[in-house]
């Protein structure tokens, strides 16, 4: 695993607009600068949001990275919850599936959700 | 008596990026005591607002994570995100060097502080701003506190920087007020994105408004993590508060789970 080189690489694509330019242009070069598998590589080359997901990227990280990429809000939620189906849990990092998923905030299903309650009193 | 306000509030993008997709009538609410938030800091007419977020990586990374860190500089720039995804233009925001050094100082004969002469916010401080300073003429102090890679700053540390916040600015001329921006329970950027433990929330709410310090510290991360999940661990930034105000007492001015925006707005205000 080189989360961290992946991480890393998320973390400049969001705050500097040179190294999206990158990305765009001419991504080999830019991604030989991390030390990324192959998984990772490719993830990021498709904009595999699921995969990255599950690969472990923090999710704060990976937001910015679908606003960047123009994912509406609920696909991008819907892409996590498809990347959990094809590739299985979250494979590193603090985000895992700690729950039954309830329905997509600002969906029509939404109105219907009961939250769970508090085990902490 | 230079520490005129003390208050925290929500930060989620969605509060400014997903506007349009709320509750009109819930939405409108908040962003009425959001405003009332504005006219309260408004009066105590300060020189300089300090904004304790619990940032997104948009300036630190694991490569040399801070457990605190403030802003020093004479202008910062945001938000990071993309405009219109955060509904906020990218804008140049006042800060003060030279106010920041001094408070820096201060607070470092306390707890080691992290300082940084260039701070790009996220909407971690620009949510908040643009509903208490939309004008962006108020002098900004950023904070930050590691909500994000753990291992996170610990609760007790928490509690010592917000008491060294105080004493510093207790020992500035200026006017300083004070808002803390963070959780309290969600599970934001998960596909649990819009859940919120309600009953969670105002446990720790009523904790908050009797500024109880052992039950404000009474907190692990495990615990935390099950039952308010990762986005939970920013009440680092709202405990930071409690301590800031000094036994003073709060109250909530606003509560209430709005899912599309993924947190459980909050507006709260110590009355120091």
């Amino acid at each position: 695993m080189s989360l961290y080189a992946l991480q890393k690489l998320m973390y400049h694509l969001n705050r500097d607009p040179k190294v999206r330019e990158r990305l765009r242009d001419d991504p080999d070069t830019l991604l030989d600068d991390y030390a990324l598998g192959t998984e990772e590589r490719n993830a990021i080359a498709a904009r595999d949001v699921g995969l990255l997901y599950v690969l472990g990227v923090n999710g704060q990280l990976l937001m910015h990275y679908t606003a960047f990429i123009g994912l509406e809000w609920p696909q991008y939620l819907q892409a996590m919850r498809d990347g959990i189906v094809t590739h299985g849990p979250v494979r590193a990092g603090i985000y895992a599936m700690t729950t039954v998923a309830p329905p997509i905030a600002g969906t029509k299903d939404e109105d219907a959700f009961v939250p769970p309650r508090a085990s902490h009193a | 008596m230079s520490f005129v306000f003390c208050g925290i509030c929500s930060h989620g993008p969605g509060i400014t990026g997903r506007a349009g997709r709320a509750d009109v009538a819930v939405r409108d609410a908040f962003y009425a005591q959001l405003a009332r938030m504005r006219e309260a800091i408004e009066s105590t007419k300060p020189d300089a607002l300090i904004v304790v977020a619990a940032e997104h990586f948009a300036n630190f990374f694991m490569d040399n994570m801070p457990a605190f860190a403030m802003g020093m500089a004479d202008d910062y720039e945001g938000p990071i995100e993309d405009e219109d995804w955060l509904a906020i233009p990218r804008t140049k925001v006042p800060g003060n060097a030279a106010l920041s050094k001094r408070v820096i100082e201060a607070v470092m004969h306390d707890v080691d502080l992290a300082y940084a002469e260039e701070w790009k916010f996220d909407h971690g401080i620009m949510v908040p701003l643009h509903f208490l300073t939309p004008r962006y003429d108020l002098p900004v102090i950023p904070v930050n506190i590691n909500c994000q890679g753990p291992p996170l700053t610990p609760l007790s540390r928490v509690w010592a920087f917000g008491e060294a916040l105080r004493r510093a600015a207790d020992a500035m001329p200026e006017r300083i007020a004070l808002v803390c921006t963070g959780g309290i329970s969600h599970w934001p950027c998960t596909p649990d994105s819009g859940k919120v433990n309600e009953a969670w929330d105002r446990d720790f709410l009523d904790r908050w408004t009797r500024n109880d310090r052992a039950a404000l510290l009474d907190y692990d991360d495990a615990a935390v993590y099950r039952d308010a999940g990762q986005g939970g661990f920013e009440i680092r930034t709202l405990i930071a508060a409690a301590a800031a105000a000094r036994g003073a007492k709060g109250s909530v001015w606003f509560y209430e789970p709005i899912p599309i925006f993924a947190v459980g707005c909050t507006v709260a205000v110590m009355d120091i």
